[in-house]
């Protein structure tokens, strides 16, 4: 056994911290060994799809309190579903992550305005947002909308596009579909190709 | 995907080209390992570069961006100079025996029909010869030149493994060996499966990479088997889903298509889009176009669309041209687009072209930012110093940003890359004032609505007349909007065989696409996904993890389309004869009396085998196309053209047409975008973009611990390179393109490697893409500042993969 | 598989007996690096399942990130390119605690019960106790415990003794996408590690071996290297064994020496502490492979 003189001094400074503290009477009481607690035992589970990749990994989000009127869900875990058969429970670098998606410092909050040549976003109201919105729509529809093309009925409004998210549900992409082509939007497309 | 995620792991051989599903699907992949473990397969991977997934590959070959169709003709080539083709399958099963017509040919890098100054085809020759009843003449010999088979084995006789060497990069040995490995799947007891993503779809000639597999695979009997066929990664949750509902520039729900200027009426727009069977027996399942494409009518439009008004046929708008995403900001470059609304949407980071993306959004009036998050596209505007470096006060464009709630906080269902729609479920309240999409559309609709009935206006009857039926009409329900989708009986439908009994009740939700009318007496958002909210309640959310099969299919997990199908084409999976190829991995098979197995069977379920009817139901001639006929941009067989920015001066392929076959001839290329196109002389190095294993998209930047573990943006460049340039690792470097430069540090690697392209030394130089000036990682500048404005000559997908560029130290 | 305070069976600078009759059932990770992609899965379940977050770094030329181990990253993945028999071979270490059998932290350690061993196998560090001295970072052969910056106390990896604790696999294990980790008995994990050779050894690596060092006494992590013969190409140190002076101090000896040399020890340990410090990281190699 070869010892050097540097293990040497470790071991013995070692032996130095507690046998000395003990010797001076600062005995601490018997150090409790503690098994640490399980931080889900009671948290509420809700079954939901990983909003990233298009494996379509089964996730558990597991939220702070049962649900009963006064308590307000927070998620404090996100997990893989076990039973999920592409996943089988295991989450990918990203998924494991989704807890810092949902709580992410950059998640907006409210409806935000930036006028021409601004500098800086203003906090708007929802009921602002929509109804300015709504009004440069309308706007732009009724001075640019084609309702023929020599003898056809084409009815397309073509300077005004629309992007569709390619992480939203499957009804919030039918129901923009519905409502964009029913205003005669011809540029409409997702995000397949990038 | 032709088959679904779980099933890699029946496959004998995966080959792993145009994606990186290690790093890209990491869970995914879970079943490429699982193959490779309980199934001794063996993986193959080619890449521009030496990825997380060619870590754990068997075989391995760096190739050269954009040289993907070189290589796969040249397998081809091998496959059929060596015969190593399933040859029963290919006889049954492709056009190979089809006679092609006497005046199609191939010259010098083009194909007949060829208008230089309008960069098209007329297509006219690409075709069959037909018999006096429309039917194809075929020549089940496979002797006849103009017989398909005779034709591809002419077309590829120049993709010789020396010339593949020389385009590619791949020594000849290694290029061989992989051809032997994947030659061993034409074996009926051997398969192989393809998995790719935006690695073959992100080039000028994206949709023809795709195409050279398919027909590989058709040529090897891999498709409609478990463990084969072509399978496209999808990138987002719901990307999958998004184009299944047709929310694309040229699509309608179910892969409908926008009527155009050439379809007046409803008559003429059907006629168009109902072809009529090419081979005798056929179940040609497109003929049912017309009852799909009522029913969506109905479910849109409602009472409004009866059969005396064309079901409304005039509300939908039709299209000049197409509006695709790269034709939408040259519109806004050009000044002609006033409005834009990004719903979850980052295109400046996106979209090709920074520097003309910024010039574009400038010009809008106003710019709608819907999103969970806070994208670039949304701070466009605003200086963030070298990386976003604008003027705000020069920049007009009123800007909105309405905050959306996440996956976490709805409802809703999404489909996954294995065509699987899930239902997930809310768990918390969106944060502040956040609202989900529905709602945001339904609010934004309703107030434009509600000017229209105060003001009128143009042509204001399809939004102040669109049917509205939901029981909270500013948040429709996923509920509600499901069952919409899904569709349901207007009036009693009869059972066609009895008329005096009723198949389904007025009112009742449809449970299968297969009745639906072309009458007006079903409704029906999107006929694929059909049968997903039944009279049984909502299929999505089905929770059954049985696999009887022990294959993987899960046939009581979810609901995939069409009709719950998880094998695409399954009918393949047995011979003619209606037997299984492969015992072992018996799937569909013929009972004597109907077609039986794990999946739902992808053909009529009581055609007998001898009636003749092919599994490739959807094509008018029942079988796999090794000859696309007309359908893509630039030829019926694919044919290597090198990407807009090439090293090379000439197709090595087609050096007699000097440099008019250099490039996809058939590519749009917009006025202004050529000349920043950049020359060998002055970017010499072959860039191409990718995404790494921590990053989804350009989201996870926001996210804390994938920022910390991808904390700050790099190029990767070889040794060689590195050497050349007198870069070190880790130090900031200057990576510039025709379209612009930027600051980023290097990572040097034995990764990548210099390649030797028609005796000239090529370097790649590797670009990670996401980060950018939002988020929480260091900020960057956004690689897309570099990349060419320019996409696939068929779908337009930008050419993210294969570009020119320098680099120099900072 | 309930763990509780009786199924200590160890604990460091103690000088009463630990709870020895109960037993339970000897757990195992096994790191299979054959299968494993690089994905840094088990880095983020492992920050998010601990409520730790690391910080953002910048890139200085490598995949691994964060650079080293620390108090808020007990599991990192290091990357490294070799070319071995003229092959490329991006060799990946998941780094982290190898829960020894024969635990060199636990016997350096002067602070009664800052550090213990469960029945199971699990060696787990009470941070309530720990005295920041950094002795277990000595006396690690594997170089895995940090000191957090934040209040001075030593940390690593639990192989979260809270979820095992109530019969769940550990976050890394659960989340990896590829069955390169996997958790069960140790037995179990041996004769899972064992059966995989032989598909390395069909695949071409002749020399791939299970890493489960009987330096230590073996350990409650272990590998299957497909390049068996070169465990420090991957990082590991190829026979780690306990300090041997740490098997004289648990011997009791030098506590007898204690007391009596105390002021000459106290001299010497003040010296070695002011010029050696007690975090000795030695500077990383290329790619955040450990030295």
């Amino acid at each position: 056994m070869a010892v050097t003189r540097r293990q040497f001094v470790k071991v013995a400074a070692g032996g130095l911290a507690s046998s000395s503290i003990a010797a001076l009477g600062f005995s601490p009481t018997r150090a409790l060994a503690e098994v640490r607690q399980f931080k889900l035992a009671r948290t509420s589970e809700t079954r939901n799809t990983c909003p990233y990749c298009s494996v379509g990994c089964g996730v558990i989000l597991y939220g702070l309190g049962d649900k009963s009127k006064n308590a307000r869900t927070e998620i404090i875990h996100v997990e893989g579903d076990p039973d999920h058969p592409v996943n089988r429970g295991t989450l990918c670098p990203k998924g494991a992550g989704l807890l810092d998606f949902i709580h992410s410092p950059n998640r907006l909050k409210y409806p935000e305005y930036r006028g021409p040549g601004e500098t800086e976003w203003k906090r708007v109201s929802w009921d602002f947002a929509v109804n300015r919105i709504a009004r440069l729509m309308k706007d732009d529809r009724d001075k640019n909308f084609l309702q023929k093309s020599g003898d056809v009925t084409v009815n397309r409004w073509t300077s005004v596009a629309f992007l569709a998210a390619s992480a939203s549900s499957n009804e919030s992409g039918y129901i923009t579909n519905k409502v964009i082509r029913a205003m005669g939007m011809t540029a409409l497309d997702n995000q397949a190709r990038v | 995907m032709t088959n679904h995620w779980a099933d890699i792991k029946n496959a004998d051989v995966v080959l792993v080209m145009g994606g990186n599903p290690a790093e890209a699907h990491p869970c995914g992949f879970k079943w490429v390992i699982e193959a490779k473990v309980k199934n001794k397969a063996r993986l193959i991977v080619v890449d521009p570069r030496f990825t997380r997934t060619a870590a754990v590959a068997d075989q391995f070959a760096q190739l050269r961006p954009g040289t993907d169709i070189a290589f796969l003709g040249g397998v081809i080539r091998y496959l059929l100079e060596n015969d190593a083709i399933q040859k029963e399958y290919v006889k049954a099963y492709t056009n190979a025996s089809f006679l092609l017509r006497e005046d199609y040919g191939f010259h010098d890098g083009l194909f007949t029909g060829y208008d230089e100054a309008k960069r098209s085809y007329d297509k006219t020759t690409w075709a069959y010869q037909l018999d006096k009843d429309g039917y194809a003449k075929v020549d089940p010999t496979l002797q006849d030149p103009h017989c398909v088979y005779q034709a591809m084995k002419r077309h590829y006789a120049r993709y010789t493994p020396e010339l593949v060497s020389r385009v590619s990069g791949v020594p000849a040995a290694d290029f061989l060996a992989i051809c032997k490995t994947i030659a061993s799947t034409a074996a009926p007891n051997r398969v192989m499966t393809s998995l790719y993503a935006l690695g073959w779809t992100q080039h000028t000639v994206g949709s023809q990479n795709i195409r050279t597999m398919a027909c590989i695979q058709l040529l090897l009997g891999n498709m409609g088997l478990p463990g084969g066929g072509v399978n496209a990664l999808r990138g987002h949750s719901n990307i999958q889903g998004l184009t299944d509902l047709g929310v694309m520039s040229h699509l309608l729900p179910g892969y409908l298509t926008l009527p155009t200027d050439q379809d007046p009426d409803l008559k003429t727009y059907l006629q168009k889009r109902t072809p009529k069977p090419l081979r005798p027996g056929q179940m040609n399942y497109w003929q049912n176009y017309p009852k799909f494409f009522v029913s969506l009518l109905k479910a849109w439009f409602g009472a409004e669309a009866t059969k005396e008004n064309d079901f409304r046929f005039d509300w939908l708008p039709k299209n000049d041209k197409t509006y695709d995403i790269l034709a939408a900001f040259e519109l806004m470059y050009q000044g002609k687009i006033n409005g834009y609304f990004c719903q979850g949407f980052n295109p400046l980071a996106s979209v090709p072209d920074k520097g003309k993306l910024t010039a574009a959004l400038s010009k809008l009036k106003y710019l709608v930012v819907i999103d969970p998050l806070s994208t670039e596209t949304s701070t466009f505007w605003k200086k963030h110093g070298e990386f976003n470096d604008v003027d705000s006060r020069a920049i007009q464009t009123e800007v909105f940003r309405l905050p959306s709630s996440c996956f976490a906080e709805e409802d809703g269902s999404l489909v996954s890359s294995s065509r699987v729609l899930q239902w997930h479920w809310k768990a918390a309240d969106p944060p502040g004032e956040a609202k989900g999409d529905p709602e945001i559309m339904a609010e934004i609709f309703l107030a434009l609505r509600a000017l229209y009935q105060k003001e009128g206006g143009t042509f204001p009857d399809p939004i102040v007349k669109l049917p509205w039926p939901y029981r909270s009409p500013r948040a429709p329900a996923p509920d509600e909007l499901a069952r919409e989708f899904n569709g349901r009986a207007l009036a009693d439908i009869p059972e066609p065989k009895d008329k005096t009994k009723t198949l389904v009740k007025e009112g009742e939700q449809l449970a299968t696409f297969v009745h639906l009318q072309a009458d007006g007496s079903t409704a029906c958002g999107c006929w694929i996904f059909c049968g997903s909210w039944t009279q049984n309640g909502n299929q999505m959310a089905r929770r059954d993890t049985a696999d009887p099969s022990g294959l993987g299919t899960t046939p009581g997990w979810a609901w995939s389309w069409p009709a719950n199908r998880r094998i695409l084409y399954n009918r393949a999976s047995a011979d003619p004869a209606g037997k299984p190829w492969d015992a072992s991995r018996k799937y569909l098979f013929w009972t004597g009396k109907k077609w039986a197995g794990p999946d739902v069977p992808d053909i009529k379920p009581d055609a007998a085998p001898d009636q003749g009817m092919s599994p490739f139901i959807m094509n008018a001639e029942g079988v796999g196309k090794l000859f696309a006929l007309g359908g893509m941009a630039e030829g019926p067989f694919p044919e290597h053209y090198e990407p807009m920015e090439t090293p090379l001066s000439v197709n090595p392929f087609s050096p007699k047409s000097a440099g008019k076959t250099l490039s996809n001839p058939a590519v749009r290329v917009f006025k202004g975008d050529r000349e920043k196109f950049g020359s060998p002389k002055d970017f010499p190095f072959v860039a191409t973009t990718y995404r790494l294993t921590e990053h989804f998209h350009f989201w996870t930047k926001h996210t804390r611990i994938a920022a910390v573990l991808q904390p700050e943006a790099f190029v990767e460049i070889g040794e060689e390179l590195a050497k050349l340039r007198g870069i070190r690792n880790g130090e900031f470097i200057v990576v510039r393109s025709k379209r612009g430069q930027i600051k980023v540090k290097a990572l040097v690697t034995k990764r990548i490697h210099a390649l030797t392209i028609e005796g000239q030394e090529v370097h790649t130089v590797g670009l990670p893409l996401h980060w950018g000036f939002e988020g929480l990682t260091k900020p960057g500048y956004l690689v897309n500042t570099l990349t060419p404005f320019v996409g696939d000559a068929n779908i337009q997908t930008p050419e993210f993969k294969a570009f020119l560029v320098d680099v120099q130290k900072a | 598989m309930a763990l509780m305070s009786l199924d200590v069976v160890n604990q460091s600078a103690s000088t009463s007996t630990t709870p020895q009759a109960r037993r339970t059932l000897e757990v195992a990770k096994l790191i299979d690096i054959s299968r494993c992609i690089g994905c840094k899965a088990c880095q983020s379940a492992c920050m998010e399942w601990n409520d730790l977050r690391d910080v953002v770094g910048v890139q200085e030329g490598f995949y691994t990130s964060p650079p080293d181990l620390s108090d808020q990253s007990w599991t990192l993945m290091r990357f490294n390119e070799q070319v071995i028999d003229g092959r490329l071979q991006w060799l990946i270490l998941k780094d982290g605690c190898l829960h020894c059998q024969d635990p060199g932290c636990l016997k350096a350690c002067p602070a009664p019960g800052a550090v213990i061993q469960h029945s199971n196998g699990i060696v787990d560090f009470q941070e309530t106790n720990c005295i920041g001295c950094g002795y277990c970072i000595a006396g690690c052969p594997f170089h895995i415990p940090r000191l957090s910056g934040k209040d001075s106390k030593v940390y690593k990896c639990t192989l979260c003794s809270d979820r095992v604790g109530v019969g769940l696999e550990p976050a890394c294990v659960k989340a990896c996408p590829t069955q390169a980790l996997g958790f069960g008995s140790k037995d179990d994990m041996l004769f899972q590690a064992e059966h995989r050779l032989d598909d390395l050894r069909e695949r071409g690596f002749a020399k791939a071996a299970v890493y489960d060092p009987k330096g230590v006494g073996g350990t409650h992590v272990v590998l299957v290297l497909p390049h068996g013969d070169r465990p420090e190409a991957y990082g590991l140190p190829a026979n780690p064994r306990v300090g041997p002076l740490l098997t004289v101090w648990r011997s009791g000896l030098a506590r007898a020496a204690g007391v009596v040399t105390m002021v000459a020890v106290l001299a010497a340990g003040i010296l070695h502490y002011m010029r050696r410090g007690p975090l000795e990281v030695p500077p990383e190699g290329d790619q955040g492979v450990k030295p």
